[in-house]
């Protein structure tokens, strides 16, 4: 019993480094189109993704950490040793934690999910054996890898096209966009609550029917809109900044907005990519705990805590030096764009999240802004990095899958 | 560490190109000056015009530099990238224009009969005005960027490529008054002289040819 509490100890603080790493890096890239459209300042920013990226985990990512910890590998096969899920684990945290920061260091475009599947599909394939992994399970996983980016994009698209239509379009921009930005919220705060509550809230003791969450989300939309029309209502007429370009007050509308989209974009990058760092750690404390694997209890809500608090300790570490280089790169995102990507890609990762499918959140956000550029919404996208970027799939999983075979034997041979 | 997602965002190829027709804008709105300095005879201030002409053409070139090294091929732009390369290469012949014509009139030191300076005087003015047009009209870039180059903003962008059509047209006008003005008093003068008079005429007209030329390059981006 005493190695388990070593195992326990090393899965949570290579869970923490993992989640750390997220926090730095990763989060930078949730909030990279806030930054970047100057909706927010870099301290709001930062406020923003601390307390909706440990919301998101909290209340939202147990879903996706139940696929890590026990979607990928097929338990059945290990029920004579389940000290090799423990070894298989442990590694697999450790490759992906030192893939991302040797990829982060380098600037390569490395998704955290990526990283992580690889890496536990590479160790139970390879260690345990192929019949160990449930590929069907990993087929769902590896095409939804397709499918979210070309979601979100699709609903980017529709988004921008639809203000263009109500709003840019028209005669008079400002009043349309004081009349409709408060849809636009409330559409953001309804569907995230509604999928949050869906996947069902009862590790915090909350169980509702289905017509009790659609109130509850038709609640928290409404208020959140009137919230908003409140600011709305306070944003002056600039004449000086509106003679230079016509647009100025109308984009100060639009900031508002994405103040409530930049909300959803953390919550949802959380409540997706605290799976990566604690998936496993939850694996290993189940089998740690009882000897068996595979019980069908609940993630139990420290670990989603310990996610929580990992992704802000890397945030206020490293984080916010990352998301300050992101506000001077990207120069020319205006918050009518900026919202259309994040409230595309939020809700896209919020039903990934609730359906417990870990998705890449930086490929769901690119696609969202291709959809916002292919709906003439953009001044210029650089096609070969996002090139790159979807490219790097295929060196990421086999290099995850390879770092956690050599440490899974490199464990087995230390504790076996 | 980097971020990679914020290189996806290109830099926008707007406000360069609105800096470059700003530039090129300038260069024919110091004509002016310059004339009336070459026709009180004081080639001390139309040197300095001349020179000022030149330094403004050959910021417009740097411009110009930067802003094709800005623009890869493999970028995704609301219009094609062909198109806005010829807007900033039809703003180029404007700054390019406005040197050469205050070239030729210093290289010669040229006089210009008393007669003639009135009517060449408006038709350059309203050159000018072709400029100023032009720069106005892709000062709406940004706004046609911001709308994604759909519904008012192409009507009133429209407008201001008519009005455009219709300064090129007053020049049209009174450059056939100057040459009809220069033909009576040909005899009279020295026929080089002559010749070139009529080159600066044709330059100046050019001038007010290529900012229209900006405006028709500029409704190709507006064409669906």
């Amino acid at each position: 019993m005493d190695m388990m509490m070593v195992y326990i100890g090393l899965a949570a603080v290579f869970g923490l480094f993992m989640a750390w790493g997220i926090g730095a890096n990763d989060v930078a890239n949730a909030m990279a189109t806030s930054v970047g459209a100057r909706a927010l300042t870099i301290k709001q920013a930062i406020l923003v993704a601390a307390v909706f990226e440990f919301l998101g985990a909290v209340l939202a990512g147990g879903a996706v950490t139940s696929t890590i910890r026990k979607g990928i590998v097929d338990a059945g096969s290990l029920a004579d040793s389940p000290e090799l899920l423990v070894y298989g684990m442990l590694a697999a945290l450790l490759a992906a934690a030192i893939w991302l920061l040797l990829a982060s260091q380098r600037g390569w475009p490395v998704s955290t999910t990526h990283s992580i599947v690889g890496a536990i599909v590479g160790f139970a394939a390879v260690g345990i054996g192929i019949e160990a992994v449930k590929w069907v399970k990993v087929g769902t996983i590896v095409m939804s890898w397709v499918i979210s980016p070309l979601t979100a994009g699709m609903i980017a698209y529709t988004i921008f096209k639809s203000v263009q239509w109500l709003i840019l379009e028209r005669e008079d921009p400002l009043d349309r966009a004081r009349r409709f930005v408060p849809l636009y919220i409330f559409l953001a705060g309804f569907t995230i609550t509604l999928v949050t509550l869906f996947k069902g809230l009862k590790h915090v003791g909350l169980e509702l029917s289905t017509g009790q969450s659609y109130a509850v989300a038709v609640i928290v939309g409404v208020m959140i809109a009137l919230l908003g029309r409140l600011f709305i209502a306070r944003i002056k007429i600039d004449p000086d900044a509106d003679k230079d370009f016509r647009f100025q007050t109308v984009e100060r509308v639009f900031g508002i907005l994405m103040v409530v989209t930049a909300c959803s974009m953390a919550f949802a990058h959380g409540s997706n990519d605290v799976a990566n760092a604690i998936g496993p750690v939850a694996a290993v404390i189940s089998v740690a705990q009882s000897g068996v694997i595979g019980q069908k209890s609940e993630v139990s809500i420290w670990i989603l805590l310990l996610g929580g608090g990992g992704i802000v300790i890397g945030l206020a570490t490293y984080g916010f030096r990352v998301m300050a280089t992101v506000g001077k790169r990207i120069t020319h995102l205006t918050p009518s764009r900026g919202f259309a990507a994040e409230l595309a890609a939020a809700t896209t990762i919020v039903v990934a999240s609730g359906t417990g499918i870990p998705i890449s959140t930086t490929h769901t956000l690119v696609g969202a802004v291709l959809g916002v550029g292919l709906a003439r919404g953009i001044a210029a996208i650089n096609l070969s990095v996002v090139r790159s970027i979807f490219l790097s799939w295929v060196i990421t999983i086999p290099a995850g899958a390879i770092l956690a075979i050599i440490f899974f034997y490199i464990l087995k041979l230390v504790f076996g | 560490m980097s971020n990679y997602i914020s290189k996806i965002f290109g830099s926008s190829p707007v406000k360069p190109l609105q800096a470059h027709m700003a530039k090129a804008d300038e260069c024919a709105g110091r004509l002016p000056e310059f004339f009336e300095a070459v026709f009180v005879g004081d080639w001390q201030i139309a040197k300095a015009v001349r020179e000022a002409i030149s330094g403004l053409e050959h910021d417009a070139d740097d411009l110009k530099k930067e802003l094709r090294l800005q623009m890869p091929k493999n970028l995704l732009m609301p219009v094609a990238r062909a198109d806005l390369l010829s807007v900033l290469r039809v703003q180029d012949e404007v700054a390019n224009l406005s040197k050469d014509i205050a070239g030729v009139v210093i290289g010669r030191q040229m006089t210009f009969p008393d007669t003639l300076k009135p009517s060449y005087m408006a038709l350059l003015r309203r050159c000018v005005d072709a400029a100023g047009q032009a720069h106005t009209t892709v000062n709406e870039l940004d706004e046609l960027f911001e709308v994604g180059f759909s519904g008012r903003e192409v009507e009133i962008v429209q407008g201001f490529i008519n009005k455009l059509d219709q300064i090129e047209n007053d020049t049209d006008k009174l450059e056939i008054e100057v040459r009809a003005n220069l033909f009576g008093l040909e005899k009279g003068l020295d026929p080089v002289e002559v010749m070139f008079l009529y080159k600066v005429i044709d330059l100046t007209g050019d001038l007010a040819d290529t900012c229209q030329r900006v405006g028709s390059r500029l409704q190709l981006l507006l064409a669906r």
